[in-house]
Formats: structure tokens, sequence, C-alpha cells
């Protein structure tokens, strides 16, 4: 059983536009440009503090921009607060997973469809979720705390998707994990991805992260370095000798 | 049987003063009602991370505002309650809404309430021209004719007070329950485990947390009107500033405060603890009681951190099924 994720027309879905951003007297992000369409997995790689989880933290509006503009399907996301931001579709898996460890799985899952617009198909969805994650389903009742990290990034996933967004954006999914249960986060990305979902994800995990997206931006010191088609990417010098060691 | 049980124990307790019960353990019985009622006002925000120290605020402000309405003006409490309540919405907003605004948190929150609490007690005491000061104050007396006043909502039999007491303490309850089952609750836990992923979720924090903290801070004020009323007396240290605060949290702690019924099992704990040291030591020891309260808070959160009924729930639980869940009771 699956629900295709909402197509929209033409264009871009998410742009950034000359985005500037970063913290009191520190800025991580220099005039960043990117755009995801309808439909596609965008990662945005590079190494740690380059400025990825801050290009997150800006279109889930935790961080205000100092310069740019942040449009969602031609809407400007300038005067919407944090917890509107999921009303326009978005939806986040933050880094760390951030599940509400002392509910229970569903609960978590439940608390992902909180608007009260994602409400009436809460039980579809669930459905949905479930049979991505059978894991999830034998563990419901569980509390969220006690899952291993593997089954909370699943579990983060699925709160995340409970809300039927359009975009998902991902933090660093495979942070923190065993290098077998990062092998499985990835052919579950893929797997949301061929599921028509529109991904945005950040990673540091390089080589697992092209193998699973259409393309990716190279983020360095706050600056976007290169871009392209995965496969590309992949194959240039300058990614296989900084980044993957070849 | 077991879904009767909890009405037969409320038929008993309404019946308790019926069939003669003495005056002492009917006031007492008016107490725990009454601070149960207080404390689970408290615990509706505190179970969901926002301790606040600063409670003896709105009880000082419920039974200030009512008893010096109604001494120098002869506005009935029926109407200072009202006034009292807006008063305290006014407060809790001004310090809940910067507070949830900017994310002041766990120990800066408890600060910044802390403060405020001092603050009531210290305007109480400094407008003592009209406040009594430290001396406390007591509301004129409407019962020189009568053995009851509803418009100045005085009753010289205690049987009166108990039933007000325990109709408002069920209300208390009802709140707590209405709370518990809400979409609120889930997103008020959620807000206090993980605040930024709750807002990504479409949770707004800010507004969520206001909600709770007035509802928590208006039934608290109301039980601060009604201990002055029952009282006929009140001092800036019995129902403001930091001592009875610490109390609230104390007992809140002690009984348990995952539990509906906890708040109360620590209002009767906290009076019982009281009346004993008085018994035992007198009125000569004077900080002795903050003494041991704080001694017992240590041992309570490190020993038995659900609390009394929190604690004990869990081990019947146990013994019936190993399922650890008692804390969502």
């Amino acid at each position: 059983m699956s629900i295709p994720a909402p197509k929209s027309s033409g264009g871009a879905m998410l742009r950034l536009e000359g985005v500037s951003a970063g913290y009191a007297g520190f800025q991580a992000l220099f005039n960043v440009s990117l755009e995801v369409r309808p439909g596609e997995s965008v990662a945005v790689i590079g190494p740690n503090g380059a400025g990825k989880t801050t290009l997150l933290r800006t279109v889930s509006k935790l961080i205000e921009l100092s310069a740019g503009e942040i449009l969602m399907e031609g809407r400007s996301l300038h005067a919407v607060p944090a917890h509107e931001v999921i009303a326009l579709g978005i939806a986040q898996v933050p880094e760390g997973r951030r599940l509400f460890a002392r509910l229970s799985v569903e609960e978590n899952l439940k608390m992902g469809a909180f608007l009260p617009a994602a409400r009436p198909r809460y039980t579809e969805r669930l459905k949905f979720v479930y049979s991505l994650f059978p894991r999830l389903q034998e563990r419901s009742s569980q509390i969220a705390g006690t899952l291993s990290g593997g089954e909370q990034q699943m579990c983060a996933i699925g709160r995340a998707l409970m809300s039927g967004p359009k975009l998902l954006l991902l933090d660093e999914p495979s942070a923190g994990l065993a290098p077998v249960v990062v092998q499985s986060i990835f052919a579950l990305v893929k797997r949301i991805c061929a599921e028509g979902y529109t991904v945005l994800i950040v990673e540091q995990n390089i080589r697992q992260v092209l193998k699973v997206v259409d393309r990716a931006y190279l983020l360095e010191t706050g600056r976007i370095k290169m871009d392209g088609p995965s496969a590309e990417l992949l194959a240039s010098d300058e990614i296989r000798k900084a980044y993957l060691g070849i | 049987m077991m879904r009767a049980l909890p009405w037969i124990c409320l038929a008993a307790l309404a019946a308790a003063p019926l069939v003669g019960l003495g005056n002492y353990p009917l006031h007492m019985l008016i107490q725990v009602l009454l601070w149960g009622f207080v404390y689970t006002g408290w615990s509706i925000m505190g179970r969901l991370g926002l301790v606040s120290f600063g409670h003896g605020a709105f009880l000082g402000i419920g039974a200030y505002v009512v008893v010096m309405l109604w001494n120098a003006y002869g506005v009935s409490p029926w109407i200072g309650l009202p006034i009292a309540l807006a008063l305290t919405a006014v407060v809790a907003f001004v310090i809940g809404y910067p507070c949830f605004r900017f994310k002041i948190v766990g120990h800066y929150f408890a600060l910044v309430t802390l403060a405020l609490s001092e603050i009531a007690r210290m305007l109480i005491v400094a407008l003592r021209d009209h406040t009594g000061g430290s001396l406390g104050v007591t509301p004129k007396t409407a019962l020189t004719e009568s053995a009851y006043s509803l418009v100045a909502l005085q009753f010289s039999s205690k049987l009166v007070w108990f039933y007000i007491v325990l109709a408002v303490w069920l209300g208390g309850l009802w709140v707590w329950k209405k709370m518990d089952r809400s979409m609120a609750r889930l997103a008020l836990e959620a807000i206090s485990q993980e605040e930024d992923a709750a807002g990504s979720i479409g949770i707004n924090v800010t507004r969520l947390k206001l909600g709770v903290t007035l509802i928590s801070a208006l039934m608290t004020c109301v039980g601060g009107a009604l201990y002055a009323q029952y009282q006929a007396y009140v001092n800036p240290d019995s129902v403001a500033g930091i001592g009875i605060s610490l109390q609230m949290v104390f007992g809140v702690i002690a009984g348990g405060m995952y539990v509906r019924l906890g708040p109360t099992v620590g209002a009767a704990f906290t009076l019982l603890l009281a009346e004993s040291l008085r018994l035992m030591f007198g009125n000569s020891l004077h900080a002795l009681d903050s003494t041991i309260y704080g001694l017992m808070l240590v041992l309570f959160i490190i020993f038995m951190p659900k609390g009394i009924l929190g604690g004990a729930l869990e081990a019947v639980k146990g013994k019936k099924a190993a399922s650890p869940d008692v804390q969502r009771a």
C-alpha cells in the first residue's frame, strides 16, 4: 500500500536564493542558492562544520536569514513561524532523531499527524508508515527512547511522513548509527524517494548518499562549491580526492 | 467492581462528616482537599516540565485581592474572585509569554518564577497600609447576625466548607482528566521532551505553554481565595513567597505528579508532616519544618521520583504485570 506524495506543477518546489545566515557573531552560510524540483531527491554534502545543518534550520525557520530568500512552491517563508512550516508541506527529520523519548512509538507517530489538517488521514498514513517500517508496528507500544538507533531513525522518518509532506528534510540520517545500520537507513531513504516523495537530505556520508539521490550540492565553509547529478559528482576528481579518499 | 470503586470511595468521603467526624479531623480533611486542589493545579504544568516556583504569587493574588476588595469596598468575593482571576491571568501572561517566546526553560524558567513569588510577598508586606503587612489580614466578618453569608462567602459551619472544597477539588480532578486525554497533553509532553522537534511537527509551543500555564495559575488563584475565606485570615508567608511555593513543589513531588491523585496524596502527606512536627515540637523550633521538607525532598527525588502514589501504583502494577508504564497512567 502506498500513498503517492502530492505532485505540484513544474518549476522548483523549494528554492533558496542567495541565503546568508548564522548565529550571533558568526556567519555560517554565505549566499547559498539551490533548488529542489518536485519528485527529486537532492543531497547537500560536505564536511563537518560546512553549514549543512544550519542550511536545513533556515528552511525549518529555526534560525533567521540575514539575507536572501527561501521559497516553497513560490511562497516566501519569510514571515512563516517555525511551527507553521509543516503546514506548507515541509516535514523534517532532525539530526539525532529528536524523538519524544518517553512517548510510545505510536504516540510519536500520532504527534507527526498533529496538524488538524493531517488528522483525518491519520489511520491511512499510519498503515502506510507501518507498511514501510514493519518493525515499527511490532514495537508500536514500546517507549521510543528504548528503541535501537536504527529503529529510532525509522520512527523519526515515520513521524515526519505522518503529516503527508510534499517535501521531506533529512538531517544526517546516518549520524551515530552502526555501519550496517547506515546501509539499511540509506536503503530506506532510497525507497522513500521511490515512493515519489521529494527529499532534501543533508549528509556527511558522501559516498553512500550519492548512491541514493538524484542530484547533490557540495557545501564547504558555508558556500556552495559544486553541484550536479550525483553520478557526476561521484566521478569527479575533486570529490574523489577530498572526500572519498581514492 | 473496579469501575465502581472510585465512586464508592467518593461516596464514603462525602458521607464522612455526616457520621460524626470530629471538628479537627474535618478541618484536616478540608485542608487536604483544598491543598490537593492547589497542588493538582500546580502539577498540570509541573508534570509537563514547566516547574514553577511562582505559584505562591497566584495563591496570594487570589487570597489578597478577594479579601482586600471586601474589606475596603465591600465587594463580594463573587465579584472579587473574577477580578483576582483576571489579574492572575495578566500576571501569568506577563511572566509566561516572554519565557515561552524566548525559550526560557528548565532551571531558568524556575528562577524567573522564583522571583515572581518573592515579588508578590514583598509587595504584600510593603503595602502594609492596605494589606496589613506581615501581620496578615482578616476579612471583615459578615457573620454577626447569621451563621452564614453567601454574599461574603463566609460560613461558620465547617460542613459547608467541606462540601464547597470537595466540589472544587473534584473540579480540579476533572480538569486534570480533560488535560490528560487531550491532544494538548501529548503535545506538551512532546514539548517538554524535544521542544524544537515539537515545533517542527506543527505544535505552537508558545501558545500551548501559555494555555497550560493559565489553567494552572487560575486554579491556584481559586485555591488562594478559598483558603483565605475558609481560614478567615491570611498573611504573606502563608499564601505568597518562596516558602509556600516550595511547599507546593515538595508536596507534589512527594505525592507523585504523574498520577491524578498524586498531588492530593502529597497534600495529605505534607499536612500530616506539618501537624505532627507541630505536635512534637510546638512552635519552638522555627525553621525545623523547612529543614525537614528540604531533606525529604532530596530523599524523594533520589529514592521515589514518582512520589508516594506513583511509586505505590507502580509496585502494584509491577506485581500484576511487568509493565513499566505507570508514569503515564
